[in-house]
């Protein structure tokens, strides 16, 4: 177990860091841009008015002591009052999690199960029409802004052939163009690493041993292969969980998806400083906590990665 | 944040000379050097079309009329200057707005180039020369900012310093430096430890003078890799922020701003958004192409980054 503890602790160590850092920065950044107090109320409402919201949102006191509440309350989950909705901002997320979650997780997991064959057939048929294929539509999926890409499938798939619709959340069929909008990006990346993942391992000895001794392809592909492949496509599958979450931002947008993406843009406009803080804050720490996942799964997956006990 | 091997750095790397690309050549290597000449040739089209804008735009990109508005594209031309790729919901022709275009993504995107360049390789550069709490700081920053949706950040920048020209090239140039700095850094710990930059060192050669005339060069090719792949990771950021609305401002055209706009029309006026959009798509695809083509080309040993 020390053995464990040894090779997590300055991985956690770094991953705090970086999350304290992402919050003063958005906390400094939200808090230059300006006095919400003169959004919240009629554009005639007396200075005192003014002075009281102030006082109430704690905007009166100094920067340091502003920040010095901020952490303390992040720490124990309070973001403060949302200013525009009048609640928890906690709350207020936690209202819109549900649907970016539900979006991502069917962007990640269509992204992957296409992907991942797609990238092994590529593989196993070298140079052939699929092969060709396959790669230069991944290109163009890599390639293709994530916003302009909703638009595409707006227009051909909902307006022309009218399969889906263009936005909302009301049924199931809502759901799979901004998924497919989202995971675009991630099924080209997948779909390149996973070929290429395959066919290193596939130049590897003990391929052709195994081969040289009879064994069945399916049992090559699927015995050695796929298992010795395993560690970089976990690793980029991973990753590209991570950028969903940037990605939701545009895709939520488009297709006017009720998730926190979405939310965190309309809060920075209405100057909503706790919903974006809280917006941020669970981001990066969804975030850190799926890389240190990938970093235990590799224990696990990779014998030469464990620490020595 | 992550240690595992198939994130981290790149290996070791040999200092490319240009007898090493040479001697690799052979008819693949042949093919990747005129594809990557194919598309910088394509990349200094894109700058011609934006300096010679004013020649090449059929219309005035900003002239509006009433009577002309939602024309489909079309190779018609009662005033000898067909509308090609139709006009938009102000009667704007949608070929000029798009020539213009280029101007604000090229701009935008070869200036955050150098920004972010020039930010990430001098603390790259700075991380694997001096090591210990320089490179702790600086890997910890960037480790901060890569666990961080940037578009968030952008978007909080931009509302705070308002939209406009300078702000836009800060951000985008800001959201590009990590890339510069890790693969750098992770070069520079490999050419610090070389025999001759410690035969320099023993010598007596000061520490800038090695970084400028010995690490710096060595290092130069990769610059260029990564520069190339930013830069349309810079474009479709530029595009996307105005799409948003925190781009450049309406009425100067930009490829983004021209897709929201086109996005209310999208049913009845397909080709607003549509074209603006396949030219930022190709270009994008095109640019980071050639950026992978002169990685094969300079610098093998970069891939899987």
């Amino acid at each position: 177990m020390p053995g464990i503890l040894a090779f997590l602790a300055p991985k956690i160590l770094r991953a705090l860091v970086a999350v304290w850092l992402v919050t003063t920065v958005v906390f400094v950044v939200m808090r230059l841009s300006g006095d919400p107090v003169p959004l919240l109320l009629p554009p005639d409402a007396p200075t005192s008015e003014m002075e009281r919201v102030r006082r109430e949102l704690g905007l009166d006191r100094s920067l340091p002591v502003q920040y010095a509440v901020f952490m303390g309350n992040a720490l124990r989950g309070d973001f403060g009052r949302s200013i525009h909705f009048r609640q928890p901002a906690l709350d207020v997320v936690k209202g819109y999690l549900g649907a970016s979650v539900e979006l991502g997780l069917t962007a990640f997991v269509l992204a992957a199960l296409v992907a991942v064959p797609i990238g092994l057939v590529s593989a196993l048929r070298r140079n052939s029409l699929v092969d060709h294929v396959a790669m230069a539509v991944a290109l163009v999926g890599q390639a293709a802004p994530t916003f302009f890409l909703g638009i595409l499938f707006i227009l051909v798939l909902s307006l022309k052939a009218d399969l889906f619709p263009t936005g909302g959340r009301d049924t199931a069929r809502n759901l799979v163009l901004p998924a497919l909008t989202l995971g675009a990006f991630a099924m080209a990346s997948i779909a390149r690493l996973t070929r290429s993942a395959v066919l290193e391992v596939l130049r590897a000895d003990y391929i052709r041993t195994a081969r040289a001794k009879g064994l069945a392809e399916i049992l090559v592909v699927a015995k050695h292969t796929l298992r010795n492949a395993a560690l970089p496509i976990v690793t980029i599958t991973g990753l590209q969980f991570g950028t969903l979450l940037g990605g939701a931002v545009v895709t939520e947008t488009v297709f006017a998806w009720p998730g926190i993406g979405r939310l965190a843009i309309q809060s920075i406009y209405n100057r909503d400083y706790p919903v974006v803080q809280c917006t941020v804050f669970l981001s990066a720490v969804m975030f850190i906590v799926i890389n240190l996942g990938i970093d235990l799964l590799y224990g696990v997956l990779d014998p030469r990665v464990r620490p020595r006990t | 944040m992550s240690d595992a091997p198939a994130v981290s750095l790149p290996p070791p790397l040999a200092p490319v000379t240009l007898a090493a690309t040479e001697e690799r050549g052979g008819a693949g290597g042949r093919r990747t050097a005129r594809l990557a000449l194919a598309g910088l040739g394509f990349v200094g089209l894109m700058v011609f079309m934006a300096i010679a804008a004013p020649w090449l735009a059929p219309h005035d990109p900003t002239r509006q009329s009433l009577r002309g508005r939602l024309a489909r594209p079309t190779l018609e031309a009662p005033d000898g200057r067909a509308r090609l790729l139709g006009t938009d919901q102000l009667g704007r022709d949608v070929l000029s707005r798009m020539i213009y275009g280029a101007r604000v993504s090229l701009a935008v995107g070869l200036s955050a180039v150098v920004i972010g360049g020039a930010i990430g390789a001098t603390l790259g550069i700075a991380a694997g020369f001096r090591r210990g709490k320089v490179d702790t700081v600086i890997m910890t920053v960037a480790d901060a900012q890569l666990a961080f949706p940037f578009i968030l950040l952008a978007i909080g920048i931009i509302a705070v310093l308002g939209p406009s020209f300078p702000t836009l090239i800060i951000v985008v140039g800001l959201s590009g430096w990590v890339s510069y700095a890790r693969i750098l850094r992770a070069q520079v710990i490999v050419l610090r430890s070389r025999e001759f930059v410690e035969a320099i060192h023993a010598l007596g050669g000061s520490v800038v003078r090695v970084v400028l005339r010995h690490i710096v060069p060595n290092v130069l090719s990769t610059l260029v890799v990564i520069a190339t792949l930013e830069l349309a990771r810079a474009i479709v950021l530029e595009a996307t922020l105005s799409f948003l609305g925190l781009g450049i401002q309406p009425p100067t055209p930009s490829w983004g701003g021209m897709i929201y706009e086109g996005r209310e029309y999208l049913d009845s006026a397909w080709w607003i958004s549509t074209f603006p959009g396949l030219l930022l798509m190709l270009t994008s695809l095109v640019v980071s192409r050639t950026g992978d083509w002169l990685r094969d080309l300079l610098d093998p040993t970069l891939r899987g980054e």
